[in-house]
């Protein structure tokens, strides 16, 4: 399968054309080892890679603002309400209708895409870093006022380090459901494993879906996992309660 | 710039006028879209909440009913109508099939944790006054859970009506026809289709809701609220 794929510029249903390749790739069988030995370093590996950095970014940003927006609100309280309502309604927008609602805006760009996955992410960041800091118990602010802290440093010290759990949670789930939502971006930008699943499904090239398709669920499920073990190990007083 | 801005904000009007032209268009696809959606939420339902109902009322298998939410949460739709029909082929069926995995787990986990957690001293106490089993949940556990359950719900209908959308790309129908084909709609068609599924989830999640408010009882009624989805507790409450 060579040469440039349209995705975006295509009319007509494409009458499949599988390339060159092997008996195997010409008769579209559910699974072509040879394909994938020959497309992985041109088509697969790029879009992996292309997939976690789009991934990457938009938590980076999401975790930044969420931060900020709960910080703020853990001081003030007033902006709670309408971040909330915006970020669930946001939250509530199907992501192909809102990539294709900030197109317009934005453009057939990264930032189209990235504006999009991070608006999905202040939802779920923004209440676990907020419940996290809301959890602390009273006692503790209690004695940490007591020790002569100031309202920064047990902000710091106490605050945060105990957030750490819910923090971490929110990053776990938001991480997970960027990489699903990034499959998506493929409809506004050639890029991340969502792109090959599109063009697979066009062409109905089961080797392609199958191994694109598979790769976004292992990529969604290996990164669970590991953050699973961050959390555990950025925990270490969790896991001695949960024994205990 | 200011004229540059309107001049791209122009395309929200057109794609309202393709809206109101093409009303017969939208009208079809919208109604292939809820069907897609409502089948695929009538088979989650089915499948999931009694099953959740019965796991949580009886204390058993929390360890596959939560972590199924944390799985189903991790796949990507896409993939999983791609891989759907890669294996099962194209059609209303093998999209209902894919939008059905993912409807599950965020109906059966909500369900699960919701009963689960009902307080142990009211179950107590409505065996002390000599309830059965059935009894107690369907007049204890049941109303208590309700919240939580329409999270669940909620949670599953906007993802699904979300996710119907990419359907068209496997042969599904509704509005994701006429978003994955800017080539026949042009941009105005696109966005127009696009405002139509925000609005069908929006409104499938607000009806939801409503439905809750109808359904919980009055002394509860307070704790809930129609607006917000609580689309994370299922996940983060363990």
């Amino acid at each position: 399968m060579t040469g440039p794929r349209a995705l975006l510029a295509q009319t007509d249903p494409v009458i499949p054309d599988f390339g060159e390749g092997s008996e195997c790739v010409v008769e579209n069988r559910l699974f072509c080892p040879d394909w994938v030995r020959d497309n992985w370093a041109g088509v697969i590996q790029p879009a992996l890679l292309e997939h976690v950095k789009l991934t990457l970014i938009a938590v980076a940003i999401g975790f930044v603002l969420s931060m900020v927006a709960a910080l703020v609100t853990h001081r003030y309280r007033l902006v709670e309400r309408p971040f909330v309502t915006f970020s669930a309604v946001v939250y509530t927008i199907p992501s192909l209708a809102l990539f294709q609602l900030l197109v317009p805006v934005t453009g057939l760009t990264v930032t189209t895409v990235e504006v999009a996955l991070v608006g999905y992410t202040l939802l779920i960041l923004y209440r676990n870093i907020l419940e996290g800091l809301r959890g602390v118990p009273a006692e503790v602010l209690e004695a940490a006022r007591g020790m002569g802290l100031t309202r920064r440093q047990t902000l710091w010290r106490v605050e945060l380090p105990l957030a750490v759990p819910a923090i971490v949670a929110g990053l776990r789930v938001a991480i997970v459901s960027t990489i699903a939502l990034a499959t998506v971006a493929a409809l506004v930008i050639p890029e991340g494993l969502g792109y090959p699943i599109f063009l697979a499904l066009r062409e109905a090239f089961k080797t392609e879906i199958i191994v694109a398709g598979g790769l976004a669920v292992m990529l969604a499920l290996a990164a669970d996992g590991l953050l699973v073990l961050a959390e555990r190990a950025l925990t270490p007083w969790a896991r001695a309660r949960r024994t205990a | 710039m200011i004229l540059g801005l309107l001049d791209d904000l122009g395309v929200f009007v057109d794609a309202l006028e393709f809206v109101v032209d093409r009303r017969r268009l939208i009208l079809e696809k919208t109604w292939e879209h809820v069907e897609l959606s409502g089948a695929a939420m009538a088979v989650a339902i089915v499948l999931a909440l009694p099953l959740g109902v019965v796991l949580g009322h009886l204390h058993r298998g929390s360890f596959v009913a939560i972590n199924l939410a944390n799985v189903g949460r991790a796949l990507p739709s896409l993939a999983v109508i791609a891989l759907g029909l890669a294996f099962l082929g194209i059609g209303f069926t093998n999209v209902v099939v894919a939008l059905v995995v993912l409807a599950v787990p965020p109906i059966l986990t909500n369900a699960y944790v919701a009963v689960d957690g009902v307080e142990p001293e009211l179950v107590e106490a409505a065996r002390g006054m000599g309830m059965t089993g059935w009894q107690i949940a369907r007049k204890v556990e049941l109303p208590l859970a309700l919240p939580l359950i329409f999270a669940g719900l909620r949670t599953a209908v906007v993802f699904v009506v979300a996710t119907a959308t990419i359907a068209a790309v496997a042969g599904g129908g509704g509005l994701g026809d006429i978003i994955v084909n800017r080539a026949a709609y042009d941009l105005e068609g696109v966005i127009g289709a696009a405002i139509c599924v925000s609005v069908l989830a929006l409104a499938a999640d607000f009806g939801l809701g409503l439905v809750q408010r109808l359904l919980t009882p009055a002394g509860l009624r307070q704790a809930a609220s129609a607006l917000e989805p609580d689309v994370v507790t299922g996940v983060t409450r363990r």
